[in-house]
């Protein structure tokens, strides 16, 4: 086990802007991707099996 | 004769592989393999995650700044797989006329900006705390931007044209010219002398770090493979509902998704 307790996980050594903000960013833009996913399947799905698009 | 044109069957194993070039066919397949792997990405990611925050120690040089490692390696390698991928399918959408080859094409652009962003991202993030600086015009950092931006082109071309047959063709040729930037990445740090440092992993030799970083950061690739293969299926369904809503096939789809 690294760390002593939850404060000095948070805090990373110091590094807590940079590793936090890798982490951060990477979650926040794939659950955006599976958002968008999921709205362009509903749309498509919307327009499905009508001739016009 | 007025045959609609077929493409060549290319039997292998007792498996006629051009039936899953159909779009009906390979939609409701694509729908059974989504979960599979969208759920082993996500339990590869949990482990990698575990053993890269609560076993891995802490870097001798580097402190706790490291453990951007586990995001930023697999983005890049992925977004040079991806690039890779799409061109095959490029290629292939070329060769065979096959609409199915270039909708994977298309499908595969979005994730793989997404992780040549992060690439970037990350990387900018880790070079401040260890170089100083959160960017510099290096080969490597370079090359990269110019992949993310190959990536955006071949989007912005496929959504700026209205024909989807052209579409795919104009898209394909840039994929395939890009291809060339994926070696330059990849050799750029031996090639050049770049900021960046050398691989830490290869297939040739030995790696230079401890081996629970080494199993964090491989199961950080997996997770991100499954990801990228789980969200692509995703997007080529919907692409397919979106050029064949026309079709026969996808008319029971609209009461009843599958």
């Amino acid at each position: 086990m690294n760390w002593g307790g939850w404060n000095e996980f948070w805090a990373m050594g110091g590094y807590a802007l940079y590793v936090w903000g890798s982490y951060g960013v990477t979650i926040a833009l794939i659950v955006a991707e599976i958002a968008l996913l999921r709205a362009r399947r509903r749309a498509a799905l919307r327009h499905t099996g009508t001739s016009n698009s | 004769m007025n045959q609609p044109a077929q493409p060549p069957a290319l039997w292998a194993g007792g498996i006629n592989w051009f039936k899953y070039a159909a779009p009906q066919t390979f939609y409701p397949l694509a729908g059974t393999m989504i979960p599979w792997f969208g759920w082993a990405a996500a339990v590869l990611c949990v482990a990698g995650l575990y053993i890269g925050f609560f076993i891995a120690p802490t870097d001798h040089q580097q402190g706790e700044s490291y453990r951007i490692i586990f995001i930023h390696v697999p983005a890049a390698w992925m977004s040079m797989l991806v690039y890779l991928a799409m061109a095959f399918w490029a290629a292939v959408g070329l060769t065979f006329n096959t609409r199915l080859s270039h909708m994977m094409a298309t499908a595969l652009a979005p994730t793989g900006a997404l992780l040549t962003f992060l690439a970037l991202w990350t990387g900018a993030l880790w070079g401040k705390p260890t170089w100083g600086t959160w960017w510099a015009w290096d080969a490597r950092m370079t090359s990269e931007l110019i992949l993310l931006f190959l990536y955006f082109g071949f989007m912005g071309l496929q959504a700026g044209i209205d024909d989807p047959r052209r579409a795919d063709r104009a898209g394909a040729v840039l994929a395939l010219v890009g291809v060339v930037n994926i070696p330059i990445i990849y050799f750029s740090v031996k090639w050049w002398n770049t900021l960046h440092q050398g691989a830490s992993v290869s297939l040739t030799s030995a790696p230079t770090m401890a081996a629970t970083m080494l199993a964090g950061m491989l199961l950080m690739a997996l997770a991100a493979w499954f990801y990228t293969i789980a969200a692509t299926l995703h997007r080529v369904r919907s692409i397919i509902l979106e050029r064949e809503h026309g079709a026969e096939w996808t008319r029971p789809l609209r009461e009843n998704p599958r």
